[in-house]
């Protein structure tokens, strides 16, 4: 399976062709707590790179999910709409959060890969 | 995360360092440091309250005692509680006002016989001390507890587990109070609280705090909750938050909270800001606090804007999230009179998209008080 790439508001994205899966990392569901409910991205929607386009609520509070990288919403992950919960026990599997088309591969490869995000979540911490 | 220069300024509770080594994560609240939740994490923390017993350490909070001839006639200078009749043994919860009859802060008076023990807000600890100080009589001394830490031990089975130390609780009916001593600590317990469930609240000295809760933690079905807890408990039990559903703009009225008006100072008019609260009983408050449940999933958190559906702005969300035993977003907020009854349609705007709700009554979860 291709390799992670991370950005430093704590997402995930994993390119596969021109598609982008992404979704929140480890680090991040931990800190945010049990996931109550997601709002999900419409398929369709041109999304630029930074742009808040979910959001992520957890019983104490709201926060964003920014798109890593600029594509075209292809997906989003409907299973998290019933079972939020697939975000704390799955973050990088089962709680994606949407996939992007038409994505730059030389902008997800400029984002962090795993170690340089590890280091990073450390200088934060 | 909060800087480190913020950090410094934190004042720490003298369980700090038991959160710590329990892995809590720390927080800044009302100018203390302190554990939001365990490894746990909040949901299950909020659960397990509801199900057997959780101790939170609300240390943070202001403790007093007023002593001397009077004391209850002052207090209800500045709050319309009934505080003189009062009976040795029992608390109660009322308002401290402001001269504008807005509410100053919210807080427990108990009788403990030869002095009234008081609770208040860490927030507002700085301005009821002076306020209460400015309408003593000579002879009436309010003695602030700093040295005093406070515990509360909150579920079905938290009665049960304390009494193993302390056999006397099970004496204790909702809202009756005494001093006690556990672990050899000379302590002061209520039975009350702020989770909509049977407990209690004890008053320990600072340098024994952290056996009595490690004495309370090793009990069969305890665990450590923390803030977030506490507030999605709360929250469900349709308990106010000072500084959130409450605050020197709100009313008794407004906040339904009229209920705390003695039936003596209804007829008296004898406190502090008396004449809005009066105003507003007579006339009807021009808003209400009600309680508000989301229909799906989505929560909607505080300051989110109400509206009548479709219409024009009616409200505001004053506390609001999601309920791990209501299995549901739940919330509380103000809305103009004539949309405050149960059942009542209402916009919240969610980040700009209307999500639809109705006025529901609170308790969301069913006090189970000790009767």
């Amino acid at each position: 399976m291709p390799e992670l790439r991370f950005t430093q508001s704590h997402e995930w994205v994993r390119l596969e062709g021109d598609a982008a899966t992404v979704g929140i990392t480890d680090h991040a569901q931990n800190a945010l707590g049990d996931v109550v409910f997601v709002d999900l991205p419409e398929a369709g929607r041109q999304v630029a790179a930074g742009e808040a386009c979910a959001v992520v609520e957890s019983v104490k509070a709201a926060s964003d999910v920014y798109a890593p990288v600029a594509g075209r919403v292809a997906e989003a992950n409907a299973a998290l709409t019933e079972t939020p919960a697939l975000i704390n026990s799955s973050p990088t599997g089962e709680g994606w959060f949407f996939r992007l088309e038409g994505v730059d591969a030389a902008a997800v490869a400029a984002l962090m890969d795993e170690s340089a995000y590890a280091s990073f979540v450390e200088s934060q911490s | 995360m909060a800087d480190s220069a913020a950090a410094e300024l934190l004042l720490e509770t003298p369980l700090a360092s038991l959160h710590r080594e329990l892995g809590g994560r720390m927080v800044p609240f009302a100018g203390y440091t302190m554990p939001v939740q365990y490894p746990a994490g909040i949901m299950a923390e909020h659960l397990h309250c509801r199900a057997a017993a959780s101790l939170f350490d609300v240390s943070h909070m202001g403790q007093a005692e007023l002593i001397g001839d009077g004391a209850a006639a002052a207090l209800e200078r500045l709050t319309p509680a009934d505080v003189a009749g009062l009976k040795p043994g029992r608390q109660r919860y009322g308002l401290l006002m402001t001269e504008s009859g807005g509410i100053l802060d919210d807080f427990m008076v108990a009788n403990l016989g030869e002095r009234l023990f008081l609770v208040m807000n860490a927030s507002r600890k700085h301005l009821d001390l002076p306020a209460i100080e400015s309408v003593l009589p000579a002879g009436v001394a309010l003695r602030p507890l700093p040295d005093r830490a406070l515990l509360a031990l909150q579920g079905p089975a938290a009665v049960a587990a304390l009494a193993t130390l302390a056999p006397g609780v099970l004496g204790l009916s909702f809202m009756g109070v005494g001093a006690f001593v556990v672990e050899g600590l000379p302590v002061v317990i209520s039975r009350s609280g702020y989770t909509g469930e049977d407990g209690v609240e004890i008053s320990v000295p600072a340098e024994g705090a952290e056996r009595l809760a490690r004495a309370l933690l090793a009990l069969p079905g305890v665990m450590p909750g923390g803030l977030g807890a506490r507030d999605s408990l709360r929250l469900e039990a349709g308990l106010c938050l000072y500084g959130n559903d409450i605050d020197e703009t709100t009313s008794p009225v407004e906040a339904g909270l009229v209920w705390t008006i003695g039936k003596r100072r209804r007829m008296a008019w004898d406190f502090l800001g008396a004449d809005r609260v009066r105003a507003d009983l007579d006339n009807g408050p021009r808003r209400l606090r009600v309680g508000i449940k989301p229909e799906g999933r989505q929560p909607a958190r505080g300051h989110t804007p109400i509206h009548a559906p479709g219409g024009a702005p009616i409200g505001e969300i004053t506390s609001g999230g999601f309920g791990p035993s209501l299995g549901g977003p739940m919330a509380m907020g103000y809305v103009a009179r004539e949309h405050a009854a149960d059942g009542t349609p209402l916009e919240l705007m969610v980040r700009g998209k209307p999500l639809a709700a109705r006025v529901a009554p609170t308790p969301f979860v069913p006090h189970r008080y000790a009767r």
